[in-house]
């Protein structure tokens, strides 16, 4: 037992939950904006398989991995154009296409992988770490939390750009009407469709590069169903967050924490079953809905269509 | 349908014309439905042409296999069972207006309760009433299982779309938990529940492999439509479901009608796990989950959550899952097509919707 919380062990666990935790985070950040401005995207799940098959093909023929994260990030955009064209302008359901669009995402990239590598899984090279000089240094923190690609650093640096987004801008109050009084901004002068479809639209290319790096560094390969629920997560996070960045990135280092644990128990050779790990996120979240749930809100009008002049 | 019961002798030039409508009716909701399945087909043959498979030859054996042929009829109606029961439960949650988005994991919860009981019941009752008492069981664990959202969205108005999706993620590693420790069957290696024999299983319907299951969901669905639809119950549900603010002015028991719409929709989620086990399955092996109710849940909206309309779908749903399986494996396609297939089909009905409402409108105005 006393090996499990040896400095090596203890920055390796921090590392992954760190790894873990970003596709989580990006997923969350978008899904933030989308419920936001009102949209409830269902099909975020789908928007990240696109990111990670997308973003893997992206990488692996060209051996950029910044290209593939780009390739990764317009596959996201492009299956948010469907949720921006069938749910904001046509206004059908949003859970109905979510659920459609996930489904089909999911066959869509396994069929496409089988036909282009069969069974085989081809792995990307490792992805060359950032390191920040001196704070790498410091033990156990030093080399889980500064020793990361550089994209890491840019992914927890729009936490704060979400933030400043969403408190200081016209932009981001206009996202912020647009979910909880469409009508309003309307009558401000204010196109509530585009508002929307820029939320789903950004919810996309974030939902597709998280996906990307969940292929491309986390695993460094694209298996079918990768994301394995990473987008559901991602819409948890976002509700709990209640509109604040901060608090996505909180629980995504919490739900990263507690994925890093299932591997490294694992590899510590510890027989618990994993599915009794993987359940602990779940469980937090759960605990912390019976604790605090009466304070969550959601904005007035998620999920409603918006239709001008319509009661 | 029941066309030549409307016009008797004595009846006036209103009701013809009613009858007339309700044929038109119908002729037009047939073409609504099946046009936009024509045009989804086409796209997805446009997928299947684009990785180099043949896509009448794929339609053909889906076709062949999930509707022709003596077996495969067979089993797409056998599939049906599960799917029945989760759209039943579904109907009763979206009519009252909540979302109750877990139903995998009540679903999976019900099966490995209902395959962890029958077994040992079947040993020491008789086989009806082990059957009966394993159905029990899986409903009320599910039942259980749903308390938690139920009280959070009652009493704490916590959004029950977040509580149901974690409880759901909850139950599918819970159902894996319990067959791999609890439930194993220790004379096997490799991790799943003891097999109920084939003979102690649900009865095969008349000299067919169609598990009786099918029955119970039909049963189920229809009891349910009815429900929502003609009796006082289903009324307050649905005051509830388009309304609650003016349900509470109404004098109704918000609460606690909310919690039993989470009992009911999750007890019949619950069912269907157990129909699918003691019908089919005869045991669980662990992270077996056939996510059957993800897919129910659009099916169940195209049919505006009208039972008989579901079962059509839930048919569909049928057909195109064991019908690509079997195509799946004779053309060397994944089976992941069939995710395809289903979500284009579901897309283009939920636009065809969309037309054919607008277009109404337009008329009208």
């Amino acid at each position: 037992m006393t090996g499990l919380f040896s400095e090596v062990f203890l920055s390796a666990l921090l590392f992954g939950a760190v790894t873990a935790a970003i596709p989580l985070l990006l997923a969350g950040l978008g899904e933030q904006m989308s419920e936001k401005a009102g949209v409830l995207n269902i099909g975020i799940e789908g928007m990240m398989l696109a990111g990670a098959y997308l973003g893997f093909v992206g990488a692996f023929y060209s051996g950029s991995l910044w290209l593939g994260f780009l390739t990764g990030a317009a596959g996201g955009v492009a299956v948010a154009l469907i949720m921006a064209l069938l749910c904001v302008r046509i206004g059908l359901n949003q859970i109905v296409i979510g659920i459609a669009l996930t489904l089909g995402l999911e066959g869509l990239t396994a069929l496409l992988h089988h036909f282009q590598f069969s069974r085989s899984y081809p792995r990307l090279p490792a992805a060359d770490a950032t390191v920040i000089p001196l704070l790498s240094d410091i033990p156990v923190i030093g080399p889980a939390f500064f020793k990361h690609h550089l994209i890491v650093y840019l992914a927890v640096a729009l936490v704060f750009a979400m933030g400043y987004l969403y408190r200081r801008t016209q932009l981001g109050l206009n996202l912020q009407a647009a979910g909880d009084k469409p009508a309003a901004l309307d009558v401000a002068g204010i196109d509530v469709i585009r508002t929307r479809t820029i939320a789903v639209l950004t919810t996309g290319a974030l939902a597709g590069l998280g996906g990307a790096y969940l292929a491309n560094v986390g695993a460094g390969l694209f298996i079918p169903f990768i994301t394995n629920g990473a987008g559901f997560l991602g819409i948890v996070l976002a509700m709990l967050a209640r509109g604040r960045p901060i608090w996505v990135l909180f629980g995504a280092l919490l739900f990263g924490v507690c994925l890093s644990l299932t591997t490294a128990m694992q590899v510590a050779g510890i027989n618990i079953p994993t599915d009794i790990i993987q359940m602990l996120p779940f469980l937090a979240v759960m605990i912390m809905l019976v604790l605090f749930g009466r304070r969550a809100s959601l904005p007035a009008a998620l999920g409603i269509p918006y239709e001008r002049g319509a009661r | 349908m029941s066309i030549d019961t409307a016009p008797t002798a004595n009846a006036t030039a209103l009701d013809a014309t009613n009858a007339a409508a309700t044929r038109r009716d119908i002729l037009h909701r047939l073409l609504m439905t099946l046009g936009p399945i024509l045009i989804a087909l086409v796209i997805a043959g446009c997928i299947l042409l684009a990785v180099g498979v043949d896509p009448l030859a794929y339609y053909g054996f889906v076709l062949e296999k999930g509707l022709f042929s003596p077996l495969g009829i067979q089993q797409t109606l056998t599939r049906m069972a599960p799917l029945l029961f989760l759209a039943a439960g579904l109907i009763v949650a979206f009519r009252a207006g909540m979302w109750n988005l877990g139903g995998d994991g009540q679903f999976l919860l019900g099966a490995v309760t209902a395959a962890a009981g029958a077994p040992v019941f079947v040993q020491i009752m008789p086989s009806w009433l082990a059957l009966t008492c394993a159905f029990l069981i899986a409903m009320a664990v599910a039942m259980i299982w749903s308390l938690v959202p139920a009280l959070l969205r009652a009493y704490q108005g916590v959004n029950e779309i977040i509580t149901t999706l974690m409880m759901t993620f909850l139950g599918t590693s819970l159902a894996n938990v319990l067959v791999k420790l609890v439930f194993r069957d220790p004379s096997t290696t490799v991790p799943q529940t003891r097999t109920l024999p084939v003979e102690d299983r649900l009865p095969r319907l008349f000299d067919t492999t169609i598990t009786s299951g099918l029955l119970l969901g039909l049963a189920a669905i229809i009891i349910v439509h009815l429900v929502m639809t003609r009796t006082a119950f289903g009324l307050k549900l649905r005051i509830v479901g388009a309304n609650p603010r003016a349900a509470v002015h109404a004098g109704l028991g918000v609460s606690g009608l909310t919690v039993a719409v989470f009992a009911i929709s999750a007890g019949l989620a619950g069912l269907a796990g157990a129909v699918d086990i003691i019908g089919v399955q005869g045991n669980v092996r662990a992270d077996w989950n056939p996510a059957y109710g993800l897919a129910v849940i659009p099916a169940v909206f195209l049919a505006r959550m009208n039972g008989f309309a579901a079962i059509g779908f839930v048919f569909l749903l049928s057909v195109l899952s064991i019908g690509g399986e079997s195509a799946a494996r004779r053309l060397g396609v994944p089976n992941h097509f069939t995710l395809v297939l289903v979500s284009i089909v579901l897309i283009v009905l939920a636009l065809a919707e969309y037309f054919d409402h607008r277009y109404n409108q337009s008329r009208r105005a």
